[in-house]
């Protein structure tokens, strides 16, 4: 052991071993509990045992048996004394809106009587448990291992018969957010380098003293609050803001015609954009500077106009900093939250603010977990795609 | 004090410096003990935070001693769960929205506190009849009525003033841009009523189809012109800027931009939503006594009136109404800009907490969906 670890090489991967186990508490465990939590959903299972053994043999068209009602009863009334019940009608309610209050009261109105009577008390206290749809919802809700929060998050819903289908037009919500969410990042990325790829030429090809305010210019928004940096886009944004006033008073717009330019996409696009900037700025320029200005002098001396000289020998050499700021910048927007939630209005928002609502408001935590695996899937096809195209072998952070 | 208890035997074992460790262990020892005379309750911040501070948070320390550290959300239950299920309780006291109420005591998210524990009205009237019907539950204490108005700024609508719900939704007699709560809570409920709904059959109509429907279709007529707001604080500022010519609002916030900060400033009574809300203590908190002092502090109805002379929310029980006289700082009679105010309750619309904790899921999903279309 001693002998093995005065190999160099192991002894500087011994080092990297804090880091390793940070990474793995910190990073690897919970990504891995939330994937689990995307199709593992053991808490009505675990409530109510009894009841979904029994309904494992219904045939769901019909009211089950006397004894399934017996169980639930006693099932619900334990679940209520130790308050747990909440947490397991929650659940069900997602899968049949208005169940949640129906279990609560059914479990209070059991309390005292007779268990003999039981089939009675709780149809009297909720006509519905004479449905079978509600013992449906029950059994499906009571599946540990679950599909439904995937068949959600792609817009699918199971028929009557179990069948998969589509949801109804205006239900649908979760797909075609993913697509504007890698539709917008991709835009962003786009107009991030065709602006960052001239800003970083010209301080690579700078002075030093001026290449240094150049760089100060752009890594100054770099360490403000990005909060802070959001709102300031509202005040110069929004409908009485800097940007309109300056249109309205110069003419080019009517008092009337002001433009909305903030709390909608525009508003994301800007935004998202003056923050992003930098990452690709930052490796481009890191690129650039390590290309000696003689290789256009050659090429120029060799015949070539500006032009050529840009395309057959600069250009092809900055590509892995292009590479570097590409990935850097799609992956940063695709799951960017906070500008879009303040200054995307309607229709700024990107999938990411769907996953926080149901981390932060709903607390469909499987859901969340589902749209973030979706998203980490459709990053990580893209990813392969675009090694496959640009080489990740290329691409160079400096 | 057990766990300094604790760390103390195990000093000489880790052999830290004696001087370094009696150091440590006052640090302990002030932790566990200072956390006794303190609890952390949270609220909604802004204005009415600060009410809650004078009205509340001072005079408790003034009695007892223990201090009231404040923090703010955003409403929901996702943080005193995160607490909760993972044992970390430092929120000691939560002020909900009533369907939360309801939610985190189903849930056992929250302490039980019968109704029967809280204090009686002057007059001897135990809590529970003077509690108005619905308004209490098995883990709140205090509880103020807060409402959704429509809001607008005078200066907007030189001409003709409108004056009750339906206008908002009227784009040609009332142009300009709208603001509402992105959320489907209050905003449904005024679809409906300005498309005819009497306030008494909404959440009726909202239970099929065909009503969600004709609520989402209303809101069609409206929803090029909507600035969507999420924090309470916005709409008073958007009115402000003229960024929007009406808005949905809480009532005292807009009381606060009237009264306080002197903007012209009109509410429309008319189709308000009626909406309470409850103070309850985290399950598990480690400050239990002093918390479980606090709700009773804050549930008698001296200190729930107190609330209603520093911002324009009433509280839950009958007895506070009379108590609220003028707001402190300008001497305004109070009434007149109360929800409950029978003035203002001409058409008044009790929102349904038990309602929107069955479908508030399922109704926000639909809302989504709609808003990103």
């Amino acid at each position: 052991m001693a002998g093995a670890l005065n190999r160099p090489g192991l002894r500087a991967a011994a080092l990297t071993l804090p880091l390793a186990a940070f990474l793995g508490v910190t990073f690897l465990a919970p990504l891995g509990s939330m994937l689990a939590r995307s199709f593992y959903q053991p808490r009505v299972a675990d409530g109510l045992p009894r009841t979904l053994a029994l309904l494992e043999g219904w045939d769901g068209s019909s009211v089950p048996g006397e004894e399934a009602f017996r169980a639930l009863g006693a099932e619900l009334v334990a679940l209520n004394r130790q308050r747990r019940l909440g947490v397991v009608a929650s659940r069900v309610n997602r899968l049949r809106a208005g169940m949640r209050s129906r279990i609560v009261a059914t479990a209070r109105a059991l309390e005292g009587v007779d268990p003999e009577s039981w089939r009675a008390a709780i149809v009297a206290a909720e006509p519905v448990w004479a449905e079978p749809e509600a013992w449906l919802a029950v059994r499906r809700a009571g599946e540990r291992v679950t599909d439904r929060h995937f068949l959600q998050a792609l817009d699918l819903q199971r028929g009557s018969t179990g069948e998969v289908m589509a949801k109804p037009e205006e239900l649908r919500i979760y797909v075609p957010l993913l697509s504007r969410t890698l539709l917008v990042s991709l835009a962003i990325t786009a107009i991030c380098l065709a602006l960052g790829y001239p800003v970083a030429f010209l301080i690579a090809n700078s002075r030093p003293s001026r290449a240094n305010l150049l760089l100060l210019i752009v890594l100054v928004p770099f360490w403000t609050s990005l909060l802070v940096r959001t709102t300031s886009w509202v005040v110069l944004l929004q409908n009485q803001g800097v940007v309109n006033d300056l249109l309205v008073a110069l003419g080019v717009i009517g008092e009337e015609g002001r433009l909305a330019l903030v709390y909608n996409m525009t508003g994301t696009l800007v935004a998202m954009t003056q923050i992003l900037l930098p990452f690709m700025i930052l490796p481009l320029y890191a690129v650039m500077r390590a290309i000696p200005p003689e290789y256009l002098q050659a090429a120029s001396s060799l015949g070539a106009t500006f032009l050529q000289g840009f395309a057959r020998v600069y250009w092809p050499q900055t590509l892995p900093g292009v590479a570097a700021g590409v990935l850097l910048v799609f992956i940063l927007s695709v799951g960017y939250y906070i500008t879009p939630a303040l200054v995307g209005g309607r229709t700024g928002q990107l999938i990411s603010n769907m996953i926080a609502y149901h981390m932060q408001q709903s607390l469909n935590w499987g859901l969340a977990a589902a749209l973030g695996v979706i998203l980490l899937a459709c990053v990580g096809a893209l990813f392969a795609v675009y090694s496959r195209l640009v080489g990740v072998e290329r691409m160079r952070l400096s | 004090m057990k766990r300094s208890g604790e760390r103390r035997s195990a000093g000489p074992r880790w052999g830290c410096p004696a001087g370094i460790w009696s150091l440590v262990t006052l640090l302990a020892a002030c932790a566990g003990g200072c956390a006794a005379d303190s609890v952390t309750v949270v609220s909604w911040g802004g204005a009415y935070t600060e009410a809650c501070r004078r009205a509340l948070f001072e005079p408790f320390t003034a009695e007892t001693g223990i201090e009231v550290r404040v923090d703010s959300f955003n409403g929901g239950l996702a943080q005193i769960r995160a607490q909760v299920e993972t044992g970390n309780v430092h929120w000691d006291l939560v002020d909900l929205e009533f369907a939360d109420v309801v939610r985190a005591c189903d849930e056992g998210l929250a302490e039980l506190i019968g109704v029967d524990q809280l204090p009686p009205a002057p007059d001897g009237t135990p809590a529970r009849e003077d509690y108005y019907e619905g308004t209490y539950s098995d883990c709140g204490g205090g509880g103020v009525y807060y409402s959704g108005v429509v809001a607008y700024n005078r200066e907007g609508f030189p001409g003709a003033k409108p004056s009750k719900l339906e206008d908002f939704f009227d784009l040609e007699r009332f142009p300009g841009r709208r603001g509402m709560r992105r959320s489907p809570v209050v905003t449904l409920e005024m679809a409906l009523m300005a498309d005819g709904v009497p306030p008494e059959q909404v959440f009726g109509v909202l239970d099929t189809e065909e009503g969600v429907d004709r609520a989402f279709r209303k809101l069609d007529e409206i929803k090029d012109e909507v600035v969507w707001w999420e924090a309470g604080a916005q709409p008073p500022q958007m009115l402000a800027d003229r960024e929007v010519a009406l808005s949905t609002a809480y009532n005292g916030r807009i009381f606060n931009a009237q009264v306080v900060e002197g903007q012209p400033f009109e509410i429309i009574w008319d189709g308000q939503v009626l909406d309470f809300g409850q103070l309850v203590m985290v399950a598990g908190t480690p400050n239990y006594e002093a918390a479980r002092r606090f709700l009773l502090f804050a549930s008698r109805v001296e200190s729930m009136a107190a609330i209603g002379r520093y911002i324009s929310y009433s509280p839950t029980r009958r007895s506070g109404l009379d108590l609220i006289g003028t707001h402190l700082a300008t001497g305004v009679e109070m009434r007149p800009h109360l929800p409950g105010a029978p003035e203002n309750l001409v058409r008044a619309l009790r929102n349904d907490p038990l309602w929107w904790a069955d479908h508030h899921e399922e109704m926000t999903e639909r809302f989504s969906a709609w808003l990103a279309r």
